[in-house]
């Protein structure tokens, strides 16, 4: 479950990449960072199941539950990391003009 | 169990060649301005560091979360059992090294594919330029 969350992750963030007119979101972090971590859980997968087989296609609710909740908190820990650096990274001035900003 | 490491690793050496690349670049080609004839070496492998420090950061979150990483010394709970240390090598020395290696993979082909695309458009503005 953390993989395919990951996977859909990556291709959202891919496509909205795609369809932008502009890099002030800068998404290609956010998307990189998707696509490393999706790859890296592919590697994970055929690991365990060159050990188990079949058998990790059919996970228990209770483990299923558990990666869902890993796969979201992934995503989460992810859309936090880019927007921080959007953040300071600022580019299109937004931050600054409203720290300039007088009361 | 911290097979993440490995890709952090290769992260670490990425950043420090795209560094070293990127000093030695022509100005022109590394600033180009909006739209880029080229793609220079360092913007390929500043691809590759995205890539291999978002993945082993996303993956260290998860042997947080199943408790294989710890924020006290020695940090790594199998660590602590000369068995356990010898699976998490054997780890690194397999899914770990593969991790790399399938990133790094993707990656090569990501940049013949976008190398590709760039000769396309490059043939494509010629095209318009004679007709």
């Amino acid at each position: 479950m953390t993989l395919l969350i990951t996977v859909f992750a990556a291709v959202i963030t891919t496509v909205i990449w795609y369809r932008r007119e502009n890099d002030h979101m800068r998404l290609e972090p956010l998307m990189f960072m998707f696509w490393g971590a999706s790859i890296m859980w592919l590697v994970d997968a055929v690991v365990e199941f060159t050990e188990v087989g079949a058998a990790c296609f059919k996970p228990a609710l209770e483990d299923m539950i558990n990666d869902s909740f890993l796969g979201l908190s992934v995503v989460a820990l992810a859309l936090v990391i880019w927007v921080v650096m959007l953040l300071i990274r600022d580019p299109k001035g937004s931050v600054r003009r409203a720290l300039q900003k007088t009361k | 169990m911290a097979c993440f490491l490995i890709p952090a690793a290769e992260a670490a050496v990425a950043a420090v060649a795209e560094k070293a690349v990127e000093k030695n670049e022509p100005a022109e080609a590394v600033e180009g301005g909006e739209v880029q004839r080229k793609l220079t070496l360092s913007r390929k492998l500043h691809w590759l560091t995205y890539m291999l420090v978002g993945g082993a950061i996303l993956l260290m979150f998860e042997h947080i979360w199943h408790g294989e990483v710890t924020p006290f010394f020695p940090f790594l709970t199998a660590m602590n059992d000369p068995a356990d240390t010898f699976d998490m090598l054997r780890e690194m020395a397999t899914t770990g090294v593969g991790m790399a290696l399938l990133v790094t993979g993707v990656w090569a082909v990501m940049c013949a594919a976008a190398d590709s695309i760039m000769k396309r458009s490059d043939s494509d503005e010629t095209v318009e330029e004679e007709a």
